[in-house]
């Protein structure tokens, strides 16, 4: 019988060069006359291990990593077809430490299985919870993401049942589901994991979201930074058609949904969802003025949904098994579980998730492993390009979106960057207006003005101009920018700025804390 | 040439191969007439999709590698848009270009997870290697460097993609040996 080997097709695993591995692999065992059957598998998410490359074995599935090409020929000479010693050999992959402590539940067939195979996706508990909601009201689907917790996944955590609730409500003769797959910020990929992982999980969580609130029509907005989940996607979806499970009468029950990929252009505001809804109906990216909420006239000024690809890839789980399980997981007012992802100058990078509650210093260290650099760090950006800088003093700090808040910091999509004792905080703070201002949409003065001054401001810093007259200056504009703007994008550039002046005073030329106030 | 002006206001690169042929030869006849064919199966294909104008910009930068000035008008009367709407769509967004690109482009993440693990460096060699800016392209047409604002690849940074592939952990030394195995 063929032996079952696993490469992924993550284009995390890719960019490592797991195609040249997966191709050798074949020829090698061609060429010897074994029979393996090839998977191309999600990412189990243990970056630095990958390449990795995973065989079926009698106890399970083992791992060995990183494989390298010329790796491949001393693996099949010492016998790792079935599980045999290897310097690169890991032993079980799920009894990995990085892997093993983690409660995976959005995640829980990512790298198990083969992505764009729906029968995988079916043998492996997919399309329970549309099967389940099927049975159920409307009202009662919504009820069941209330009763669960989930809050938007994207960043700003407003409570997802809510949201559902309003459009429930709303009456319109056509709403719309849109998945905002625009996933920008540096520092996350647990998104773009999702879709080139386990595109089903999202096209289920957007089917049921249509079906809930009467929506009969889904967009899911994708980043063009990201070619893989593109063709992952649409070749989910096309299977997803031919089995009845989107168009119409879905699963015979006279519930249609349709579902359409649609890509952006590199317009990292076009993740703020009235900006992405005008990107949609086909405009400049200009965020729009809110209310109207999205909720009540968004798309083409029709009810509208707008969710985060793992807000939408959570649905299936709560569906299935239940709004209080899904509860049951987490701290406080932040329920559930929350994939964290772990980049920047860091020794273990990869994705973890966990329910709310952990520190970030065990993150950094019982997950990650400290520094990359061996290093000590200096400093984490946690939430993205728009999140506040954490000096180790704050690594306390448990994940939850009020405890984060109570610190002047946001959990946002959480992305957690590190960065040694090397870098220069002074030159990150300039970066963040620099950012901005080749982002911003230019609607509102204070970010697309603002943004540019902020820079000029920065430089005087660097610089050691007027540090007495530009300090206090650049907490001025920073002020501006947090109340003045019409979105995130102006409204939080100062959170990375000013955590930066208030955390690390030395690196922009001043003695204490107190100078820099 | 005046007749085809009659109908469609031909985009730089047919302008391009019409002029520089000297007399229209059938061979620039037929690429004339083909790229015509593409805008018009292109438009005609998506023009009646909810907000068209993303995916037929997108469509179009996929088969001549970027929008052709002169298309603007033809994609505005397409969809009953002023040509200063088009034009304003294609400016705001970093992805789509108005001008032929090199023939391979190279996007070079400069986001924070990147800049934690060397890119400035990273970005000064690729800049010095390639003699070029960002938004430039080589004078052998061979490269076009672009800044890009994350590749997701964050778990393996600094990150690059060269055409379609993806890179991690990029130092210069395997940078330079991409380049080398893109027969540079």
């Amino acid at each position: 019988m063929a032996v079952t080997v696993y490469i992924s097709c993550d284009s995390g695993a890719l960019a490592l060069g797991a195609e040249r591995i997966a191709q050798v692999v074949s020829r090698e065992a061609q060429q010897r006359g074994i029979d393996i059957r090839l998977i191309r598998n999600g990412s189990r998410g243990l970056f630095w291990l990958e390449p990795l490359v995973e065989v079926l074995t009698e106890l399970g599935r083992v791992a060995y990593g990183s494989v390298q090409v010329h790796d491949v020929s001393g693996l099949f000479d010492s016998g790792f077809l079935s599980g045999s010693p290897h310097p690169l050999f890991l032993g079980l992959t799920e009894e990995l430490p990085f892997f093993k402590k983690q409660q995976r539940l959005t995640f829980a067939r990512i790298g198990l299985t083969d992505p764009v195979s729906l029968e995988d996706y079916l043998a492996h508990d997919g399309y329970r919870g549309l099967n389940n909601a099927l049975t159920i009201s409307g009202a009662d689907i919504v009820r069941q993401v209330t009763d669960s917790g989930l809050r938007g996944r994207g960043g700003a955590a407003f409570p997802t049942g809510i949201k559902w609730n309003t459009v429930l409500n709303a009456e319109a003769d056509q709403k719309y589901i849109i998945c905002n797959a625009d996933e920008g910020d540096s520092g996350t990929f647990s998104d773009r994991m999702v879709m080139e992982g386990d595109p089903f999980v999202l096209i289920e969580g957007m089917t049921i979201a249509g079906i809930a609130v009467g929506a009969t029509q889904g967009y899911i907005y994708l980043r063009v930074e990201y070619p893989h989940a593109h063709k992952a996607l649409n070749t989910a979806i096309a299977k997803a058609y031919a089995a009845g499970y989107l168009g119409q009468n879905i699963q015979g029950s006279g519930k249609t949904f349709e579902l359409e990929v649609r890509l952006g252009a590199g317009a990292y505001v076009c993740g703020e969802e009235t900006s992405l809804m005008e990107s949609l109906e086909g405009k400049r990216g200009l965020v729009r003025f809110k209310p109207p909420l999205p909720a009540i006239s968004g798309l083409f000024g029709k009810p509208t949904i707008v969710n985060n690809v793992i807000s939408l890839a959570s649905v299936p789980i709560i569906l299935d098994k239940g709004g209080e399980f899904y509860r049951d997981f987490g701290m406080g007012r932040s329920r559930g579980t929350l994939p964290i992802q772990l980049a920047g100058n860091i020794k273990c990078p990869g994705l973890v998730e966990l329910a709310f509650g952990l520190t970030l210093r065990e993150l950094l260290y019982d997950f990650g492993g400290g520094s990359a650099s061996g290093r000590p760090i200096k400093a984490v950006q946690v939430g993205g390009p728009l999140g506040a800088y954490l000096p180790e003093s704050q690594f306390d700090t448990p994940l939850d979106y009020e405890a984060f808040a109570a610190i002047w910091a946001v959990v946002g999509h959480g992305g957690i960057v590190v960065f040694d004792d090397t870098v220069d905080m002074a030159e990150m703070a300039r970066y963040s207006m620099e950012f901005c201002a080749i982002e911003s949409c230019g609607k509102c003065t204070p970010c697309r003005i603002g943004s540019t001054r902020g820079m000029e401001v920065l430089d005087d810093i660097i610089n050691g101009r007027e540090l007495n007259k530009n300090i206090p200056l650049l907490r001025d504009l920073c002020d501006t920018l947090l109340n003045g703007s019409l979105c995130a994008l102006g409204g939080m550039t100062p959170y990375p700025v000013l955590s930066a002046l208030n955390h690390f005073p030395l690196d922009f030329g001043l003695t204490d804390q107190a100078e820099a106030a | 040439m005046a007749q085809f002006q009659v109908t469609f206001n031909y985009p730089a690169p047919i302008r391009e191969c019409l002029s520089r042929s000297g007399s229209h030869s059938e061979i620039n006849m037929t690429e004339t007439a083909s790229m015509q064919t593409t805008l018009q199966d292109i438009t005609t294909r998506l023009k009646d999709k909810p907000g068209a104008l993303l995916p037929i910009l997108h469509e179009i930068q996929n088969a001549f590698g970027y929008i052709p000035k002169d298309s603007i008008t033809f994609i505005a009367s397409e969809l009953n848009l002023s040509r200063a709407e088009v034009h304003g769509v294609i400016s705001f967004y970093h992805y789509f270009r108005e001008s032929a690109p090199g023939q391979h482009t190279i996007h070079l993440c400069r986001a924070e997870s990147c800049q934690a693990m060397g890119s400035k460096h990273l970005e000064a060699h690729v800049k010095n290697r390639l003699g070029i800016d960002f938004h430039e392209t080589t004078p052998d047409g061979k490269f076009s460097l672009e800044p890009v604002y994350c590749l997701g690849l964050c778990s393996c940074s600094p990150a690059m993609q060269i055409d379609s592939e993806v890179f991690g952990r990029v130092s210069p030394e395997t940078f330079d040996r991409s380049l080398v195995e893109i027969g540079a």
